[in-house]
């Protein structure tokens, strides 16, 4: 058979294809499998007794409430952020772009600790608060706090650039035609972003609810109470009771795969004629 | 909000009028306004883009902004549009003073180079959005709606593309799809910057006819951008050419030809050469020779000799010519397009001449301009 000029010889893709596959599934794939083994290997009945109890429960609930007011409020966030820095032009704006990637490189540890030391009861803010009966820290709304300081970039870093890419034309046409501002921005702006917003929000929420270090820092661990998901999992790992452990993880796991499926759905619909925008995505 | 130009119904006849009688009626256009702009000036950051451009277009004129790029006719275009304030002067439309309107009160049709229509709408929801997005009082019933999107999509021959998106449509079609929906607010005025810019040398010939043929139909006063001077002298009434932020020279197709202002607005429309030569006595002297040339009244010294590739006529022997060796010989439609070099300076020269076999391809040749103009050195 005649070489193809454009292909890479046969011993060399072998090795590269075998090298790909073998690090997915030393890195991805087995742990996947380990999750679910770990989880199911004392049965069926021991995997569903983990979420009968107390703990656990409250721990899915809490993981819920914290992604409930985190989403929508980056969501508003990096909606407003990116609106303002694709579609105008004003002081400060390299700045405002650089504190959205802040979480970025931020250890979230860091940024838990940044909230002990503003809330904590020997911080700045701590005493006051305290004073007026309002606890942050070691409490739900410091989990809150600090899950919508990880995950402040995601909705606005998705944004930004697609934003960008469409320019003002489709606004100043709609102006054109007598739309008023809110008009344009909900019947306009907001449908042509609206997979990548989707996209945005989907990264940002998995993120929300698989948030540990941040979490952990201002949790303080009060079983019950203060203790997301992820937390919860962590316990019940350095107590070895892992069936437990593991089979709280599969909700994480489950959280992972669907977002990863929904990710691939809305990338598609971004292909499609009413979802094309024009230039690549991001 | 008692703003008279307030975009929220149809022109002249009350609601209640045309309610009445809509169920059969036809297309109905608005009004042709007179439009102008008065010594408008305007600058972004350090970049002075306007200079006091004014300029008058009568109610029903289809007029060509034409000019480089960086020469302010798309931002002279915006500010009329009211997408950009003026930082001194004023924007008149019909009898009022717009110049403190915002976009969405003037009721202006825009149609932009890239299109901007809305991908995510249907090309019926595209034209029918000015339409819809009306307040409750003024916002035509869905069925009047429906049958003027009809008769647009009739009147621009986008039929049975009513359903797609337009990423699913050519270029040549979403161009019609934002005429269409420019023209269903029935626009005071018509503004189109670099309308057919994106599309390729047929259907910009195409849609330029359609262009005409529209604004022959509805009357608008129309105002289009473009680079393109073939396309301005084509279907312009008046053609009005910008310079560094300020009108050049603004008059019909034959005036800005024939006779243009300045040496800008002749190199800029059509094709030209220019040469430098020397007045004297009223004699226009070519390295030194007399051109066998009518006499001119302009006073002595230097000058530059401005003419068109095809009023050059070839002469026999030098007496009077300007002498050139043919570089190059091309063959461009009905005309063989020789590249001169004329005299011991070699100045480039182009010259049309018509294609026969007399027209040499190469050696020396006198030439002559037949038609020409003097401009400042």
């Amino acid at each position: 058979m005649r070489p193809d000029p454009l292909v890479e010889p046969r011993a060399l893709r072998a090795l590269l294809v075998g090298v790909t596959v073998l690090f997915l599934t030393v890195f991805l794939l087995m742990p996947l499998v380990v999750v679910l083994y770990e989880a199911l290997r004392s049965g069926v009945g021991a995997y569903v007794a983990t979420f009968a109890d107390s703990e656990a429960r409250s721990a899915i609930r809490l993981t819920l409430i914290v992604a409930a007011i985190a989403v929508p409020a980056n969501l508003v966030f990096g909606v407003a952020a990116s609106w303002a820095i694709a579609k105008f032009e004003f002081r400060g704006k390299a700045v405002l772009m650089t504190l959205i990637d802040l979480p970025f490189s931020v250890s979230p540890v860091i940024a838990g600790f940044v909230y002990l030391i503003l809330f904590g009861s020997q911080g700045f803010l701590g005493p006051f608060l305290a004073s007026r009966g309002w606890q942050v820290v070691y409490a739900v709304p410091g989990i809150v706090l600090a899950t919508i300081f990880v995950t402040f970039p995601f909705v606005a870093r998705e944004l930004i650039p697609v934003m960008q890419s469409h320019g003002n034309d489709d606004e100043e046409a709609a102006l054109s035609l007598g739309a008023s501002g809110l008009t344009t921005f909900l019947r306009v702006t907001l449908p042509n972003v609206r997979w990548g917003l989707l996209y945005g929000v989907l990264l940002c929420n998995a993120r929300a609810m698989g948030e540990f270090g941040a979490a952990s820092v201002v949790s303080g661990h009060i079983r019950g109470l203060t203790n997301t998901v992820p937390l919860q999992v962590e316990i019940l790992y350095n107590e070895y009771n892992w069936v437990a452990a593991f089979s709280l993880a599969t909700l994480l796991l489950i959280l992972a795969l669907v977002t990863l499926l929904a990710k691939n759905v809305v990338e598609r619909r971004f292909a499609a004629p009413g979802g094309a925008h024009g230039g690549g995505r991001v | 909000m008692s703003d008279p130009m307030r975009n929220d119904g149809p022109p002249g006849p009350s609601p209640e009028g045309t309610n009445g009688g809509a169920d059969h009626q036809q297309f109905e256009w608005g009004e042709s306004l007179a439009l102008s702009a008065n010594d408008v000036w305007l600058s972004f950051d350090s970049e002075q883009a306007l200079r006091g451009a004014s300029l008058e277009v009568a109610g029903g004129e289809l007029v060509a902004l034409l000019g480089p790029s960086g020469s302010g006719k798309t931002t002279l275009l915006r500010v009329i549009a009211g997408l950009a304030f003026a930082d001194r002067g004023s924007v008149t439309i019909g009898d009022l003073d717009a110049s403190h309107i915002p976009v969405r009160d003037r009721r202006i049709g825009l149609v932009f180079q890239h299109y901007a229509l809305f991908r995510h709408m249907t090309v019926a929801d595209n034209i029918a959005f000015g339409l819809r997005v009306r307040p409750r009082g003024s916002r035509p019933a869905k069925r009047e709606i429906e049958e003027r999107v009809h008769a647009l999509v009739d009147l621009m021959q986008l039929g049975g593309l009513e359903r797609r998106f337009p990423a699913q449509l050519s270029g040549g079609q979403r161009q019609r799809v934002a005429l269409a929906r420019a023209l269903a607010i029935q626009p005071r005025v018509l503004l189109l910057d670099e309308p057919f810019g994106a599309l390729d040398a047929k259907v910009r010939r195409e849609l330029r006819r359609t262009l005409r043929d529209i604004h022959d139909k509805t009357g608008y006063t129309t105002i289009f951008v473009t680079h393109d001077q073939e396309e301005a002298l084509e279907i312009a009434d008046r053609v009005v050419v910008m310079r560094e932020g300020l009108i050049e020279q603004a008059g019909t197709a034959d005036e800005v030809y024939d006779a243009p202002v300045s040496r800008f607005a002749f190199e800029f429309i059509g094709d030209s050469n220019v040469v430098a030569v020397e007045v004297r006595g009223g004699c226009v002297l070519f390295e030194g020779d007399c051109l066998d040339l009518p006499r001119t009244d302009r006073a002595d010294g230097p000058a530059l000799l401005g003419f068109r590739p095809h009023h050059v006529a070839r002469r026999e022997a030098q007496g009077g010519s300007m002498a050139g060796r043919v570089v190059a010989s091309r063959r461009a439609g009905g005309w063989r397009r020789l590249d001169v070099e004329v005299g011991t300076s070699r100045q480039r020269l182009q010259v049309d001449l018509p294609d026969d076999a007399s027209a040499p391809r190469r050696g020396t040749v006198w030439v002559l301009p037949e038609r020409y103009l003097l401009f400042d050195a």
